[in-house]
């Protein structure tokens, strides 16, 4: 079974100007709902309210749901704490409502659905916790981008670096402009999630540069363009077969993992079908309006000098 | 060309040997057991306890699959549940004779069935974290400015007596976390300057004169301050440790997390109320004074007080407590009144008494302990004080000397009978005390079933889509597919094997990474088989397709996998909690998979083939050719 057979090299880049331009469009969209919607963070990150109640008989979650939701909460985690009478919930810190406000507000609602319910304690997660995870967060975007830019630049030429972290960069924000766009929860696993498609994406573009070194170094009759092209075609069968591969087992876990790897697994899903896009049509694009060349890299890499046709292949079968 | 030497092989062999040594604990599950830990900061569980243990269970017929002993508990495992729980009575039953007032604690736990000849390697299953075992979570934040004004109170009433010992006369205020020492003139100035900065090696002195104020500011140097922080940050690490042990938990993790900060975790803790409310108890330790006692010699020696109270009749404002000192009992009355309590204690240490080379206990009290011993001893020489524990709301006297002399914030407690027993009493004494103020700045709270459930939907996720892509391989790349399918459970298996080496904390988000790595891993081998392919396309005959697919792929996946490890390290040094769990399977898991996808994956190749010197073709799905030349298939 082979599901690509291509017969000659893709001419990729020909449509790389209209493609970026969607990219620029499609990565402006998201800056833009960043910034006028803002990122659904999740407790963790904002500190909040967790309320435990407890139920004379064993406690109806939907309708528990029900009364949380009419309240305003959105994606509050309603679940059986230790019995099937006790429920947990945690509420996000509200605008102008304390954490007191909040559970009496809460209680009320749910003594008016139910009235053999009784409070059994409201718990908080301190917002000065939060404030450090969101700065240590952007501390390891921070030290991600550099780390990477710094190791292509060095395997590389600087041309690379730029256009891969450019690419990677335009995956990240498009991940979070969906969040922010649909207002999903993010969470720490998300943001975990957002890190690993940062490393995940950059190996897509390593595998194509790596490519285009080596045919620059094989075919010397072509031009960038066509290396470019050529490189792109002849690990398209493998992105789409790795990619497929990993979004196997993220669909699994989309699937299996249940409400708290929901949205871990969707960034990732986003973060994967992003990274082939960008991977081949904004850093190699990226790379080939820098106009990388030949003599960038077979200067700065002096080994494999030998022949890559091995004359042992006598014996063509 | 596809030939390994024996080393190799070798290497391999020993590698998977080793890897499924370390995995199989994970599949023995975990037994019902019986763990009985100390209850008290008085009772110590040591080595005897096993064969106390085994005598309780012995006489009751309950027979235990193992008895250990780690340390701190005695841990006996059960064939069954009911078996345990009947265990539990019979030790709980036998070990506290008095229920009302329990000495150890005996508590139901799961302990892994591990057979003991894998235990001798040291190999254990992974450990769960909270959010796959239920529990609570706590993260305090100590105050440690708080620490540092307290040090400060200390050293006001310190250096007030080192300066009336000396007959200079000052005026000594803490402000913030310093000190403002006002003197007379210019000579008492440089006199105490001089004194104090002998005397006091941890703080610097800095004198003003202006406009007739003679003033001397002491400010904590930077080193001091840090190691009082650190003293601080152990200290209520301690006495956290033995507050939790009221609560019988099996296995609680009591950990510094940063430089100010404690992370408390209690598995299969469900009562967070209780739990908070003991660990935010601020002094356990009281030091009263003895209304009445049968020690001939000192003061308040009242043979027939005590015998009316014990016969029940306690005089109102006293209290009726036994000290179980040297194992015996001695009943004392002591006042409801407190002198000081754990809160005054800045210091507790065992030392040797210089003039008479005994054992003794060193006691340091902030200035406010130090004003009220003062009060109470001027007038209390020959008197009895007693100093009391409080441990489930229920005090008992450590000790309980007689006063010898005038005392301030520092003093001795002498007539220690050995080095061990000062050493335990100073021990005591500031397990009742927290150095500096704590504040629950996080909490989190996962049920048992939640964790249950977590378990299978992670473990369903990884099996799941491993199936699918194992299945997806062997179709698309037919014995090449079998090999890299091979090679990815090999890298399961050691990802497994490193976790359960390293008991790094397994939690949800490290399952997540763990379906995520093999989903990764799978790269290589599909940049290796496509590479096997485009050779073969190009016309390379059979075994040098796969020695140059092995060698081209090669450097892409250094580069891939460095790309990947960049951000998982980052991962690694800047996440905390769940970012974290996540990112050391995260990283183990790149780790592994260089082993497994080349290395192993081409022993496996080589195996096959190496030897085959007339190769044809090679098992690895059509390799199409865009030429009219016929394909080839296997």
């Amino acid at each position: 079974m082979e599901l690509f057979r291509i017969k000659k090299d893709i001419p990729f880049m020909r449509h790389a100007l209209v493609l970026n331009a969607v990219s620029l469009i499609t990565f402006l969209a998201a800056v833009f709902f960043l910034f006028s919607r803002g990122l659904n963070l999740s407790v963790e990150f904002t500190g909040g309210t967790v309320m435990e109640v407890a139920y004379e008989q064993p406690a109806d979650l939907e309708s528990v749901r029900k009364v949380v939701t009419q309240l305003g909460y959105a994606d509050v985690p309603v679940q059986n704490f230790g019995t099937s009478r006790d429920v947990l919930m945690r509420l996000p810190v509200l605008q102008g409502q304390s954490s007191g406000q909040q559970s009496e507000a809460m209680m009320a609602a749910l003594k008016a659905q139910n009235p053999a319910v009784s409070l059994r304690r409201t718990e908080f997660v301190g917002p000065q916790v939060g404030k450090e995870l969101l700065a240590d967060g952007l501390k390891a975007l921070a030290f991600v981008i550099a780390g990477i830019m710094l190791y292509l630049a060095v395997r590389f030429e600087w041309k690379y670096a730029v256009s891969g972290i450019i690419a990677n960069l335009h995956d990240i924000i498009i991940i979070l402009g969906f969040f922010a766009f649909f207002q999903w929860e993010f969470s720490l696993a998300v943001l975990a999630a957002v890190l690993a498609v940062l490393g995940y994406s950059v190996n897509e573009s390593v595998v194509i540069f790596d490519r285009i070194r080596e045919t620059f170094r094989r075919q010397r009759k072509m031009d960038p363009v066509q290396v470019i092209d050529h490189a792109i075609t002849s690990t398209i069968s493998r992105t789409i077969i790795t990619h497929g591969s990993t979004q196997i087992m993220v669909l699994s876990m989309l699937l299996f993992g249940g409400q708290t790897l929901h949205h871990f697994a969707l960034a990732l899903t986003i973060g994967i079908l992003f990274g082939i896009y960008s991977s081949v049509f904004v850093a190699a694009a990226i790379a080939m309006w820098l106009g990388i060349k030949r003599e960038d890299l077979v200067k700065t890499s002096g080994k494999k000098a030998g022949d890559p046709e091995d004359p042992h292949s006598g014996a063509v079968v | 060309m596809n030939r390994y030497p024996l080393w190799k092989y070798v290497t391999i062999v020993v590698a998977l040997l080793i890897a499924t040594l370390y995995t199989l604990p994970n599949f023995f599950g975990e037994a019902p057991a019986v763990q009985v830990s100390s209850g008290k900061a008085t009772i110590k569980v040591d080595l005897s306890m096993v064969s106390r243990v085994e005598q309780v269970l012995a006489q009751q017929g309950l027979a235990a699959e193992a008895i250990q002993f780690d340390g701190n508990s005695v841990k006996a495992r059960f064939a069954s549940t009911d078996l345990q729980i009947k265990a539990r009575d019979a030790i709980d039953h036998a070990l506290n004779t008095d229920p009302t007032n329990p000495g150890h604690v005996v508590a139901l736990n799961l302990l892994p069935r591990t057979p003991a000849w894998l235990q001798s390697f040291g190999a254990a299953p992974m450990y769960l974290g909270l959010d796959l075992r239920g529990g609570v979570h706590f993260m305090l934040q100590v105050d440690m400015p708080g620490a540092l004004v307290k040090r400060a109170e200390a050293m006001a009433g310190d250096v007030r007596s080192a300066l009336r010992e000396k007959n200079l006369r000052a005026i000594v205020r803490r402000e913030g976390q310093a000190l403002d020492i006002r003197l007379r003139d210019a000579e008492s100035l440089a006199a105490s300057s001089q004194l104090l900065q002998t005397q006091f090696n941890d703080w610097v002195f800095t004198e003003s004169a202006a406009e007739g104020e003679f003033r001397l500011t002491a400010r904590l140097k930077p080193e001091g301050a840090r190691a009082i922080q650190e003293q601080a940050l152990k200290q209520n690490i301690n006495t956290l440790n033995n507050r939790i042990n009221e609560l019988g938990v099996a296995e609680p993790v009591i950990q510094q997390q940063g430089q100010d900060r404690i992370v408390v975790q209690l598995p299969g803790v469900q009562d967070t109320a209780k739990a908070k409310d003991i660990l935010g108890r601020t002094a356990t330790l009281e030091v009263r004074m003895v209304e009445a006692h049968g020690q001939p010699g000192a003061r308040d020696y009242n043979p027939a007080r005590l015998q009316e109270a014990e016969q029940g009749l306690v005089p109102p404002g006293t209290e009726l407590i036994y000290s179980t000192r040297d194992g015996r009992k001695e009943p004392l009355l002591l006042s409801r009144e407190v002198v000081f309590s754990g809160e005054n204690l800045t210091g507790a240490d065992a030392s040797i008494d210089q003039q008479n080379s005994s054992s003794v206990v060193s006691v340091t009290l902030d200035g406010k302990g130090g004003a009220a011993m003062r009060a109470v001893t001027r007038d209390g020489i020959k008197r009895r004080m007693a100093v009391v524990l409080i441990e489930k709301g229920r005090p008992e006297v450590l000790t309980a000397p007689t006063i010898q002399s005038e005392l301030s914030n520092r003093f001795q407690i002498t007539g220690m009978n050995s080095p061990q027993e000062a050493t335990d009493l100073a021990l005591l004494m500031r397990a009742g005390s927290l150095a500096a103020p704590m504040e629950i700045i996080e909490e989190r709270t996962i049920g048992p079933s939640l964790g249950a459930e977590n378990i299978a939907k992670g473990f369903n996720s990884v099996i799941g889509g491993f199936i699918v892509i194992a299945i997806f391989m062997c179709v698309y790349y037919m014995l090449f597919g079998v090999f890299s399918s091979i090679a990815l459970s090999v890298n399961l298996l050691l990802l497994v094997a490193v976790l359960s080496m390293l008991q790094a904390t397994l939690t949800l988000p490290g399952i997540a990474a763990m379906a995520l790595a093999l989903g990764m891993a799978i790269d290589s081998n599909v940049l290796i088989n496509e590479r096997i392919r485009e050779e073969l396309r190009n016309g390379a005959a059979p075994q040098s397709a796969i020695a140059a697919g092995y060698d081209h792929a090669w450097d892409t996946i250094l580069d891939s996998n460095i790309t990947t490890l960049i951000a998982g390290v980052a991962l690694l040094a800047f996440g905390t909690g769940p970012v974290r769990g996540f990112a050391v399977v995260h990283c183990i898991g790149i780790l592994t998979s260089m082993f497994s996808a080349v290395f192993f994956s081409r022993g496996l190749v080589n195996l096959w083939y190496g030897r085959q010197k007339k190769l044809k073709s090679v098992s690895i799905g059509t390799v199409w050719k865009p030429a009219a030349s016929p394909s080839q298939a296997d």
